[in-house]
């Protein structure tokens, strides 16, 4: 089973690192090492990891090994198995969108929204649709902040209101435009069958019926969004895990500038 | 028991007392009013069961009724005692004649106050047996098999699925885990009504209905017998509906139940009148019914800090203990909740998690307390993540924690896969097997970091309750005192269902329930 204990193997391929074929490193230049963990719906015994290593390799894991096995039940066996990755990707000919702002810290954001906009800058947000998680809008609104970034309720020069969670599409919209929102972010944490994603689509489409998807700057954030699905959905910016409410009300504000709300 | 944080039990004794005169204050509140579910649960308990043709539960069809002719202030028990006398039937088939207007409850002449009781009466000792029975039956597997000393291990299901969460509950069952909790879909705290029946639909959890709590009991007592061990089930007594889920709960022998005095308010935006009065009832149906109740001071440091406001988990915890003692519970059964939440970056947050925890622990020393992993620092960086529980596991096997929901390493990933379960059990088994005396060994340094912590936040929080005191309980929420939450008075949902009682109201079951224990 432990085949892979030291590395005697002869190295037969290529280690120089060619980014239009990148792969997994593990500790030599284009190795391909990964490691992956599943479970099978069968019963721990030899077949069972044989019926594991070859998952691993229609994976496109060459020598797949087993590293380790365990029944969870009866009819359940959970695999760790390491391997080769055989495919590559052309790194050179990979482009993301990401959100193009730098980010201010919370001093210079009040700053800058004094100089361009010169009024305070109404952000609205909630947790919405059926979505009962707050942590990810608290994390962004509250006073605290989170990891040591303030949250856009301690900005002087924005007036942050949390809605808190499941606040439904309509409820959110009916709400910004009675504080005269400029700015809406809306957090998704529950993604089970991507209910976020009919969530999000939703919103957006309310606004674009109700003709006030320009009158907002739209974002959402959640740990499974990035700034590519927020862009598809017809948002203006997508933050994900990592992102805090610096990167938030610096995106917000240069857009709004950007847009010339005032 | 020896303190080994040298705390200041003099100040216990008056975060104590104050606690208890902010909860007899709202008692007084309480004993004046009733509410939709507390109405419902009423109904359920009286055996009324079932949807009309447009799927709405025949609970509600009564108290919509009662509540539509401003009748519920005297209660349904006087109105459905009243109609038994008046036609004869039983409270389902009245129900049923409600439902299809044939009977009209404001047009029934009104019967002697004895009368409606005695009509009622053969249905109130109905499922007081079955709830006596219910407890026995538990008992007897505990006294065949024995109960688990140290930590429950405690873990969630969650795929929306009854069925699937069967698989799940049963794998997870035989890994070791003792308790099993469904975790409720997204959305049903905040539904006026129980659905009804076999659910297989749910998003970040399954719904809680009678039937899948039924399926899951059943599914556990087998898997237990297998296993010559008693497995507990848990379940969501919060939202809008807190007394009807304690009473289905109670008729389907569920042990645990998350079941918390203020959780509703704070989190869930539930009007505060509505909640405090639900939470009542709902808690003298789970002391009756022998179930251990968990409280949700955990979540207060998912959105507060846990290092700066660790005295407001204590303070809710003398809190829901005050709640509790006046709903006629027993400290047995007051699974008083904290967590492991404060931030890996900063130093020494082991030693105070282990300051709260063991503080916990000696203010309470009758509460199976209830111990939450880490959660809002948990990254989906599984290695640390698991790193983190294994932390947390030795806490609480240093502080004698009971309920011990296990962490999971793909917290803030997804909800937890089979296998995830698995390396969760056995982190904390073996954490637990060789750390198991490792409490009973130590002693911590006096005036040391621990001590002195410990000591801070009971200070804090007996001078926090202090202040509750002065306020009262529904201006503190208002001032967001708890969880940086603020809540009005007036606000959030629910409030339409809360009436005053007339004096003529009686709920049997309060009677019957109240500070007592089924056998």
């Amino acid at each position: 089973m432990s085949s892979g204990l030291y590395n005697t193997h002869k190295i037969d391929f290529d280690t120089t690192l060619d980014l239009t074929r990148l792969k997994p490193y593990g500790d030599t230049m284009n190795d391909g090492k990964v490691q992956t963990s599943f479970t099978l719906p069968i019963k721990d015994d030899e077949r069972g990891e044989e019926a594991a290593r070859q998952i691993a390799k229609k994976m496109g894991l060459e020598e797949p090994n087993v590293a380790y096995h365990a029944a969870l039940d009866k009819e359940f066996t959970f695999y760790v198995v390491y391997g080769s990755c055989v495919h590559t990707v052309n790194y050179e000919d990979i482009h993301v969108i990401t959100v193009e702002s730098e980010t201010m810290g919370m001093e210079e954001a009040n700053d800058y929204i004094r100089e361009h906009i010169g009024r305070k800058v109404v952000m609205v947000g909630a947790s919405t649709g059926t979505d009962a998680h707050t942590v990810g809008i608290d994390a962004i609104m509250n006073r605290k902040g989170f990891a040591g970034h303030y949250g856009l309720e301690r900005y002087e020069m924005v007036d942050a209101y949390n809605l808190g969670s499941q606040v439904p599409n309509e409820e959110f919209i009916k709400k910004a435009v009675e504080l005269k929102a400029d700015v809406l972010l809306v957090s998704q944490t529950v993604t089970q069958k991507d209910v976020h994603i009919q969530n999000l689509t939703n919103l957006i489409e309310l606004l674009e019926a109700e003709g006030l998807r320009d009158k907002f700057v739209v974002c959402c954030g959640g740990p499974r969004i990035t700034h590519e699905l927020a862009k598809e959905l017809g948002y203006d910016a997508g933050f994900g895990a990592g992102k805090y409410a610096d990167d938030v009300a610096s995106f917000a504000v240069t857009e709004m500038v950007k847009r010339g709300m005032k | 028991m020896e303190s080994k944080l040298g705390l200041n039990f003099e100040l216990v004794d008056k975060a104590r007392a104050s606690a208890a005169h902010v909860a007899d204050e709202v008692q007084e509140f309480i004993n004046g009013h009733t509410t939709v579910t507390t109405e419902r649960a009423v109904c359920r308990l009286l055996g009324i069961d079932g949807v009309n043709e447009m799927d709405v539960p025949m609970p509600n069809v009564i108290v919509d009724h009662l509540m539509a002719n401003g009748l519920l202030s005297v209660g349904a028990s006087w109105h459905i005692g009243n109609a038994m006398v008046e036609t004869g039937l039983a409270p389902q088939t009245i129900a049923e004649k409600i439902d299809k207007g044939e009977i009209d409850l404001s047009k029934l002449p009104a019967h002697k106050d004895a009368e409606v009781r005695a009509a009622i009466k053969p249905y109130v000792d109905k499922t007081i047996a079955r709830i006596n029975k219910n407890v026995g039956k538990r008992n007897a597997y505990l006294k065949e098999f024995g109960d688990k000393e140290g930590p429950y291990l405690y873990v969630i299901v969650a795929t929306g699925n009854i069925y699937e969460d069967i698989t799940q509950a049963k794998a997870a069952a035989k890994q070791g885990a003792d308790i099993i909790a469904v975790i409720r879909t997204t959305g049903q705290s905040l539904l006026d009504y129980v659905p009804y029946g076999a659910t297989t639909e749910g998003f970040g959890g399954t719904y809680a209905t009678q039937e899948n709590f039924r399926l899951m009991r059943k599914a556990l007592d087998e898997v237990g017998e297998e296993q010559h061990r008693y497995i507990r089930l848990c379940n969501y007594c919060s939202g809008l509906c807190m007394p009807e889920i304690a009473a289905m709960g109670a008729l389907e022998r569920l042990d645990v139940m998350l079941n918390d005095a203020l959780y509703g308010i704070l989190f869930r935006d539930i009007n505060m009148q509505r909640t405090i009065v639900d939470q009542y009832f709902s808690r003298v149906i789970n002391g009756f019914a022998g179930v251990i109740i968990n409280t949700g001071e955990d979540n207060y440091l998912t959105t507060d800090d846990a290092i700066t406001s660790a005295h407001t988990v204590l303070a809710s915890q003398f809190l829901n203990e005050a709640f509790a003692k006046d709903a006629g519970m027993r400290e047995e059964q007051m699974g008083l909740g904290h967590a492991f939440e404060m931030d890996p970056a900063v130093e020494d947050t082991f030693l105070y998690e282990l300051a709260q925890a063991q503080m916990a622990r000696e203010i309470f020393p009758n509460a199976p307390l209830k111990y939450m992993p880490p959660t809002k620092y948990m990254t989906g960086d599984i290695f640390r993540g698991h790193i983190q529980d294994a932390l947390f596991n030795m806490v609480t096997i240093m502080t004698g924690q009971r309920l011990h929901l296990l962490g999971m390493l793909t917290e803030a990933i997804h909800t937890p896969f089979m296998s995830d379960r698995a390396l969760s059990i056995e982190n904390a088994q073996y954490i637990f097997r060789t750390m198991k005396d490792l409490g009973s060994e130590l002693t911590y340094k006096e005036g040391g970091i621990i001590q002195n912590r410990a000591n801070e936040v009971l200070t804090k929080a007996t001078d926090l309750l202090g202040e509750i005191e002065k306020l009262g309980l529904f201006t503190t929420i208002e001032k967001g005192i708890f969880a940086d939450v603020k809540r009005p008075k007036d606000g959030g949902k629910g409030l339409s269902g809360v009436v005053c009682k007339d004096e003529k109201y009686f709920n049997p079951f309060i009677e019957e329930m109240k500070g007592v224990v089924a056998q």
